[in-house]
């Protein structure tokens, strides 16, 4: 959301220079060793070390998880904390987002595709001199396959230039599946849900035909089902009739 | 025969034609069966069109082009054949600033407040301050239209202020938060920071550049090749919704319409409001009728012209940057495409301007104009500053710019 703002306040220099131009940062991508045909975007922060790139295939990986979906970046963390090769940082604030990203300084940064603050995160990565290495989206071409997976699922991933993509590729596919896995146990949530309020739809029917007809509940429900079948719909629909019916005709 | 077609979009007032094409039949009555596609980022609308999710995008006019241009991420050619609608944005101010500008419930003057503001900025830089803009993306009209205002103001959007991105939806919070002193957003978000009493409208867009480009309809140059016919069919829907958008007699209906929670999840009295250009400007205060402030349909504001591309990328090498090449100038001015917008409604009723690219900002009055069918007049399209934009000559405009 909000620019990183540096300890000294509102006129850093730091700050005054956000929009630079590309053209006049450095190109990093040959010291990365980055060949032409990997063609990501690559953004280079301005005073970012060459060396970083290296130094970055010993050490832990520090992942962000951006999500304001606290369950599903929950749920990310879970798969994610199983590896002993990275370290995971949850932001679900959106409030200073910019800033905290800034200080958790990540190799990569996992953010679901319906978070509004991605322009955002985008427009930071793009631009900022506050990071010290550059962060390019995982848009490899050779790689079309994992975008539209992990498009697919809902998350975008933006990985620090120059990080193996053996070290890279575990980590999204782990993302990608959580996400999947969330969306279906949401979606399993949502049916369940729904078969929920149908039983009481069915329920509050029989009742009122009950009441007004003098049924046993048998009879009741035997009378639903006749009703469905000879108009060829589900005992649901006819349910909800009976209820709006007997709403409309005043019932309670 | 049927086509499906899934359209992007982001949940503003402007994405109205793709949503009542759909809504009204019109796409139907095309033979389209169209699906709309919400998201809440321009990166996940551009995400979605890059890798097939969606045929075509709402989309923010210049990231169009930057996309073509590989600027952020790898070239993707992008085609327009079809405009969403002009302007549509408002600046709207934190309201001790605002009152300082404007008189309260009045529509400020791009001259007047802008005098004041620069004195302002001085004051603020004096103490140590820069004021923050808001903007919702780097690449996109609010941005450039903004930074023209300022800049011809004698205030240096990248030295004077600060600028930086907020999300639509979150920029009533920012103006609250103190995050940004001004924000330049389309509707309904002004009307919500107004109506939250953290902000007042001081100017709209409109008085920048009286018939600035804003949303397009943008596709995948393949898929217009590869969709061309649907996508023809689809432009008609589209023309059709622009002239319901436009008719009072719908507004009350397309606003509910715009509002469910599949489109924009918002207040139709909000939305209604930029529909009839007749925004609250203060809290509490009375509508006031703006001229132009969307502007959907009449004077085919449809039509895309090579000239708004041209001048977007004018735009762009002038805040990013980077060097003018007559290259990236022709990739630039390609990406607008009359010729599909011509080819889909020639022999309607719809008129059809004689020339695809025009001296922008360059009529105070009603003229008429050449015409391929129908009848052709134009109205003010001025810039507020006077300048006029010459497509034939981008290099020498750069130079004349502040």
């Amino acid at each position: 959301m909000q620019w990183p703002v540096p300890p000294t306040g509102r006129q850093s220099p730091e700050n005054s220079h956000l929009w630079l131009p590309r053209h006049t940062l450095p190109d990093y991508r040959a010291e990365a060793g980055l060949s032409g045909q990997a063609r990501r975007a690559v953004l280079p922060a301005a005073g970012q070390l060459p060396s970083a790139d290296i130094a970055v295939h010993k050490r832990i990986m520090r992942i962000a998880i951006v999500d304001e979906s606290a369950t599903r970046a929950a749920v990310i963390q879970e798969g994610l904390a199983k590896r002993d090769d990275c370290e995971i940082f949850v932001v679900t604030e959106r409030r200073g987002l910019v800033a905290r990203i800034s200080e958790i300084a990540p190799d990569i940064v996992l953010i679901d595709l319906g978070n509004p603050s991605r322009d955002v995160l985008e427009e930071y990565f793009t631009v900022s001199r506050a990071l010290a290495r550059p962060i390019a989206m995982f848009v490899d071409e050779s790689d079309e396959e994992s975008i539209t997976a992990s498009i697919d699922a809902g998350v975008s991933s933006y990985v620090v230039d120059g990080l193996a993509p053996h070290r890279i590729r575990p980590i999204l596919d782990l993302a990608v599946k959580r996400f999947n896995a969330f969306s279906r146990l949401q979606s399993d949530l949502a049916e369940a849900k729904g078969k929920l309020a149908e039983r009481e739809t069915v329920d509050q029917a029989k009742r009122i035909l009950m009441d007004s007809r003098g049924l046993g509940e048998p009879q009741a429900y035997a009378e639903l089902r006749k009703t469905a079948m000879n108009q060829g719909k589900r005992i649901v629909e006819i349910a909800e009739a009976v209820v709006t019916a007997h709403h409309l005709l005043g019932g309670k | 025969m049927r086509s499906e077609l899934a359209v992007g979009f982001l949940p503003l007032v402007d994405a109205a034609l793709p949503v009542l094409a759909r809504e009204h039949g019109f796409a139907e009555d095309e033979g389209i069966s169209l699906t709309l596609v919400k998201d809440m980022s321009w990166a996940t609308v551009l995400d979605r069109l890059l890798y097939g999710h969606t045929d075509a995008a709402h989309l923010v006019a210049p990231l169009a082009i930057t996309t073509t241009l590989g600027r952020g991420r790898p070239a993707q050619p992008i085609s327009v054949p079809f405009v969403l609608g002009l302007n549509g944005n408002a600046i709207t101010f934190r309201s001790d600033l605002a009152a300082r500008l404007v008189t309260p419930g009045r529509l400020g003057d791009p001259v007047e407040v802008g005098v004041k503001l620069a004195a302002i900025v001085r004051e603020s830089i004096a103490k140590g301050v820069k004021l923050r803009f808001g903007v919702v993306h780097r690449h996109s009209s609010h941005n450039y239209m903004l930074r023209y205002w300022l800049a011809a103001c004698g205030i240096r959007p990248d030295v004077d202020v600060e600028m930086m991105t907020v999300a639509p939806p979150y920029c009533a919070d920012a103006l609250e938060a103190g995050e940004v002193d001004a924000i330049c957003v389309g509707e309904p978000w002004n009307s919500v920071a107004v109506e939250r009493g953290v902000g007042r409208i001081v100017l709209v867009t409109a008085q920048i550049w009286r018939r600035g480009v804003e949303k397009v309809l943008a596709l995948r140059r393949p898929v217009l090749e590869e969709k061309r016919e649907a996508t023809e069919a689809l432009i008609r829907a589209l023309i059709r919704a622009g002239r319901h958008f436009v008719d009072p007699a719908n507004w009350d209906r397309n606003a509910a319409i715009l509002a469910r929670s599949e489109y924009l999840d918002g207040n139709p009295e909000l939305i209604r409001r930029a529909i009839a250009d007749r925004l609250l400007l203060t809290k509490g205060g009375d509508l006031v009728h703006l001229p132009d402030f969307m502007f959907q349909y009449r004077e085919a504001a449809n039509f895309p012209w090579v000239s708004q591309a041209e001048w977007l990328y004018t735009q762009m090498i002038r805040w990013e940057g980077i060097p003018f090449t007559p290259g990236d100038a022709a990739k630039a001015a390609q990406v607008f495409r009359p010729d599909v917008y011509r080819s889909a409604l020639l022999g309607t009723d719809e008129p059809l301007p004689g020339a695809s690219s025009k001296v922008e900002g360059s009529l105070g009055q009603k003229t008429a104009v050449t015409a391929q069918q129908g009848e052709m007049v134009l109205e003010n399209n001025m810039f507020f500053d006077g300048m006029s934009f010459d497509p034939t000559d981008l290099e020498g405009y750069l130079r004349r710019l502040p």
